[in-house]
């Protein structure tokens, strides 16, 4: 079903540049007296739960931070590796506001809405400079200021990093605000809570249910307005590069709730993990994207050496040169290893079904550093003054400086394979990373539910059909720092004179009994099949169906086996223990839960698009040369689903999206 | 491979433990010791039982969540490993693997080999930041230049992950190295000098009220650091205490 009804994206009038300054000096204030009447639940401490519960309780409102983890620090943004983007500009290579949203438009497939994007474009420098003001201690040059490094899909040196722990440092230092917060009791942190469910008294989201997962005591916590940002969904895949315990509950929530999901089937399949080795493994290790600003990509040119490779017969460093295909280099000569996450990962696809995969399943490439370590310790070698350096000697001094950018990142390669990427080429395969789809939102990053907020990879709002590397980390933090502690104004001025919210009202009592009775219903299902069995499966039938390439039939047909997965879920799961205990388990299967009913819409969603852009490629939407046919015509909009009772049945909403600022064109990396 | 794994079982803070044993079979070398873990797991919830409860998250070695005493060494055999990237190779087929959870009053049992870190949390809490608020007026980045030196020590100091293996490691059950790590990290950097004194003083006052213990430099919690944090952060915070007891305090 479709409705055509117009989604209110709120986009303020005026040109480009000025809609963001102009929105922020119309926004209702709350004056500092009547924050200290207004209660804020934020729930995710990642990049941008830390910096926005940071910045609310700064301003003086009342907020209560929830994550399921034991610390607010082991967000999953902890995770991020390669960097983050701004428009500083500092390497004078022409960077500028505009070019960064412009890249970020066009890296994006024509898919996301501008205003937005140029926002946060022009928040990203501020970033950088809250962050150094906290301590986070980027990377540096010799003269002491900043160091920069490229990432994908652009032709600037704009990504601040810190090795390769830069999501590390970032929510570090996001934390350090949050602990300063709570130490001055402006934030009361519930850690290891899981929020179960969002509620809704008169239309506006008043609070939440949430569960001690120590105590497993079930609790309502009321607020005048609620921020969800608990991160990516990528985990309905089962393999991905998440954490463990990412995944959809609260947002699905909020979907039930009358929160419109966004472009659902976005997922962003990062080119360059750790290929996965056996059917016990439980998540995938990526390499960092920084490494393609060094490593290049590459499989043999003749069948029959990939097969001796896969026999172990022979090994990557006895392949001439002449025998390499580094395929990106030669499909895409003006942007070459730096190609787009998504077309980098379709090609190496393309290259392992054609039969020149490297590892023994077939599907791995070569990432290889061995033309790196030469280039830097010939200039090292140089810088040393040391005149006709042995071999040996390159070797050494390049190993040191590639170490030096990446050593940790080469460490964790050699942890998990057991093989030496300093002497041999890593080999790497694309795994799910990310999704761009998530909670619809408006302009001030609300949903449709009236004070119910969603930011960082939670929402839907910038990446369009595929992020640019180092841009979640940007996302994240304008979100929490810089542009939702301003628009929840908008919303909360009405509330000054609304007083605390009752946290007994019936539509708390009706939605924590629900809660129960679910937790209760999962526990009583006495089938024999612990929760991961249905996962795996769900996570199968998503990589193969509706990950890196998709068609009509596959995801009509798939719809069909997650239903059946659903009951046969219901029919042969067993969840041990009990609701009022440590119960991990219990947590799981609460979660898997909301991850089948997401990846039915996922698959609709996918159906739905017929055409290819960014992540999203439909078979049947290519041009001869195999690359993404886009259809602006017919697909130019946002993908905003209604729940109406059943995943299958939601109605589809569109955001039409007009472009004024950046003419619509075919992305092309040639 | 086939092992025999000896597990602290718990059922709650208060309750007893004993250690259970249990055998579990087909083991690969390319399994991280999680990954075991959930063979174990699955192997218990079909047979009826309950599994094991212990904390994990990213399974990378960044979250600090993991946290197993295996064989008697925090996070295992392997030197700079945390438990989820410990792989099952370091180990050979008939082994008997002891796993019990972190052990220090400051860091109590939840339950099996689930700890409370929260102690962690408010040392930072009562001081382990800069006091500066986002407004989006701070400097520009770039204006305080940063000596590179200080700045990799700073990172260096910086890439504790915050899991409690070094006071899983020490006799005392001292914390001297993850606060000084980060002592160390601000306090290396011109951002964060100007509450230097203020910092150490109640971080270190805060580290006492929790119930870690006094460091005797043995240096057993480098060694089963993860991220390799060095001793010299604790010579460093010593030194900074030193400077702070001189300056009068607010
Ligand atoms: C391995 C890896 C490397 C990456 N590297 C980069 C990079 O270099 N640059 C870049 O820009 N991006 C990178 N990304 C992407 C980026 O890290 C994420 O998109 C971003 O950190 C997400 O931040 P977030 O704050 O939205 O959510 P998260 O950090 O995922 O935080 C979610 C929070 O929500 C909480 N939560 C979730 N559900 C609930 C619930 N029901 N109840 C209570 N709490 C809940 C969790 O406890 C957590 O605190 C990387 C991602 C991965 C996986
Ligand atoms: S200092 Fe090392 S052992 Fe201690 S918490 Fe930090 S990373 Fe863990
Ligand atoms: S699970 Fe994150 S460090 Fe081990």
């Amino acid at each position: 079903m479709t409705d055509m009804t117009k989604l209110d994206a709120k986009i303020p009038e005026g040109p480009i540049d000025k809609k963001w300054t102009k929105h922020k000096n119309n926004i209702n204030l709350v004056n500092p007296a009547n924050k200290r009447l207004i209660d804020v639940i934020v729930v995710g401490t990642g990049l941008a739960g830390s910096s926005a519960a940071a910045s609310l309780a700064e301003m003086g409102y009342n907020v209560k931070a929830f994550c399921f983890q034991d610390s607010p620090r082991r967000a999953h943004s902890i995770a991020a590796q390669g960097g983050i983007n701004a428009a500083k500009n500092y390497q004078n290579d022409g960077d500028s506001t505009y070019r960064l949203f412009y890249d970020t438009v066009k890296g994006g497939d024509y898919r996301s809405r501008e205003a937005n994007v140029h926002r946060l474009a022009e928040v990203s420098t501020n970033i950088i400079d809250q962050c150094v003001a906290q301590g986070v201690p980027f990377a540096r040059e010799y003269g002491g200021l900043l160091d920069n490094r490229s990432f994908g899909g652009v032709q600037v040196s704009r990504t601040f990093y810190a090795k390769g722990q830069t999501g590390q440092q970032l929510l570090l230092g996001a934390y350090s605000a949050l602990s300063r917060q709570i130490s001055k009791g402006k934030v009361k942190l519930y850690n290891r809570h899981e929020m179960m469910d969002l509620v809704i008294v008169d239309g506006k989201a008043r609070g939440i249910i949430a569960r001690n997962l120590i105590t497993g005591e079930i609790q309502r916590h009321s607020a005048h307005a609620v921020v969800l940002c608990t991160g990516g969904y990528g985990n309905v895949f089962y393999l991905s590069t998440n954490a463990m315990g990412s995944n959809v509950t609260a947002a699905w929530k909020a979907h039930r709730r009358g929160a419109f999901m966004a472009n659902p089937c976005f997922t962003q399949i990062h080119p360059t993990c750790i290929p996965v080795s056996g059917d016990y493994q439980s998540k995938l290790t990526l390499m960092s994207e920084s490494l393609r600003n060094d490593g290049r990509i590459w499989v043999p040119k003749k069948k029959e050496d990939a097969q001796a490779i896969r026999d172990g017969k022979l090994k990557p460093t006895q392949i001439k040169e002449e025998d390499r295909d580094y395929y990106l280099e030669r499909r895409y000569p003006a942007f070459g290893n730096l190609v787009p996450r998504d077309v980098a990962s379709r090609a190496a696809k393309e290259r392992c079904d054609a039969g020149f995969g490297v590892n023994k399943t077939g599907q791995a490439v070569y990432l290889d550093f061995a033309d790196a370590i030469t280039r830097y310790g010939k200039t090292e070698a140089r810088v040393q003054g040391i005149e006709n350096p042995s071999d040996a000697k390159v070797k050494e001094l390049g190993t040191k400086v590639v170490s030096a950018k990446y050593g940790n990142l080469f460490e964790m390669y050699e942890k998990i394979v057991d093989e030496n990427p300093y002497e041999t080429p890593m080999m790497i395969f694309p795994a799910v990373h990310y999704t761009m789809g998530g909670l619809w939102v408006d302009y001030n990053l609300m949903t449709t539910v009236p004070g119910c907020f969603a930011c960082g990879e939670a929402n839907f709002s910038d990446h369009g059909a595929n992020r640019l590397g180092a841009s979640a980390l940007m996302q994240g933090l304008a979100d929490g720092y810089f542009v939702l502690p301003y628009t929840i104004g908008g919303f909360l001025a009405d509330d000054i004179r609304t007083g605390p919210i009752a946290d007994d009202s019936p539509e708390f009592m009706k939605a924590e009994s629900e809660v129960k009775e679910r937790l209760e219903k999962l526990l009583s299902a006495k089938g024999t099949k612990p929760v991961d069995y249905f996962h795996r499966k769900l996570g199968l039938l998503m990589w193969d169906n509706c990950g890196m390439s998709r068609n009509a039939e596959n995801l009509k047909k798939t719809i069909e086996d997650i239903r059946a997965l659903r009951e046969e879920f219901w029919k042969d799961v067993r969840v041990p223990g009990k609701s009022g205990e440590t119960n991990p388990e219990l947590e799981k299967a609460n979660r898997v839960l909301d991850f089948l009913e997401l990846g039915e819409l996922m698959c609709k969603d996918a159906l739905d698009r017929e055409e290819s852009c960014g992540g999203h490629f439909r078979e049947e939407y290519q041009t001869e040369e195999g690359e993404a046919l886009r259809d602006d015509e017919n697909f130019k909009f946002v993908s905003a689903y209604e729940y109406t009772g059943d995943p299958g049945a939601a109605v589809l909403h569109k955001e039409e999206l007009v472009y004024e600022a950046i003419e619509v064109k075919t992305r092309s990396y040639k | 491979m086939n092992l025999t794994l000896k597990v602290w079982r718990q059922s709650g803070p208060d309750a007893e433990g004993r250690m259970e044993t249990y055998q579990v079979k087909d083991i690969s070398g390319d399994m991280s010791f999680l990954e075991m873990m959930d063979v174990l797991n699955a192997q218990l919830i079909e047979k009826g039982e309950e599994p094991v409860v212990f904390d994990h998250d990213c399974r990378e070695g960044i979250c600090g969540m993991c946290s197993m005493y295996i064989n008697g060494r925090p996070h295992g055999p392997k030197q700079h490993t945390t438990t989820c990237q410990l792989h099952m190779r370091s180990f050979k087929d008939g082994d008997t693997i002891h796993i019990e959870p972190w052990r220090a009053s400051a860091f109590p049992v939840i339950k099996d080999l689930m700890v409370d870190r929260s102690s962690f949390d408010r040392v930072i809490q009562a001081g382990g930041y800069i006091s500066v608020n986002t407004s989006g007026n701070t400097l520009d980045a770039n204006a305080i230049p940063v000596p590179k030196d200080d700045a990799d020590a700073a990172f260096d100091a910086a890439t504790c992950i915050g899991c409690g293996a070094c006071v899983a490691a020490c006799k005392n059950a001292s914390a001297m190295l993850f606060v000084s790590a980060k002592v160390s990290q601000l306090s290396l950097l011109p951002q964060g000098k100007v509450e230097a004194a203020e910092r150490v003083k109640n971080m270190v006052a805060q580290m006492d009220k929790e119930g870690f213990g006094n460091c005797t430099v043995t240096g057993a919690c480098e060694a089963e650091c993860p991220k390799g944090i060095s001793l010299e952060n604790i010579a460093r915070m010593n030194r900074e205490y030193l400077k702070a007891q001189l300056t009068p305090g607010k």
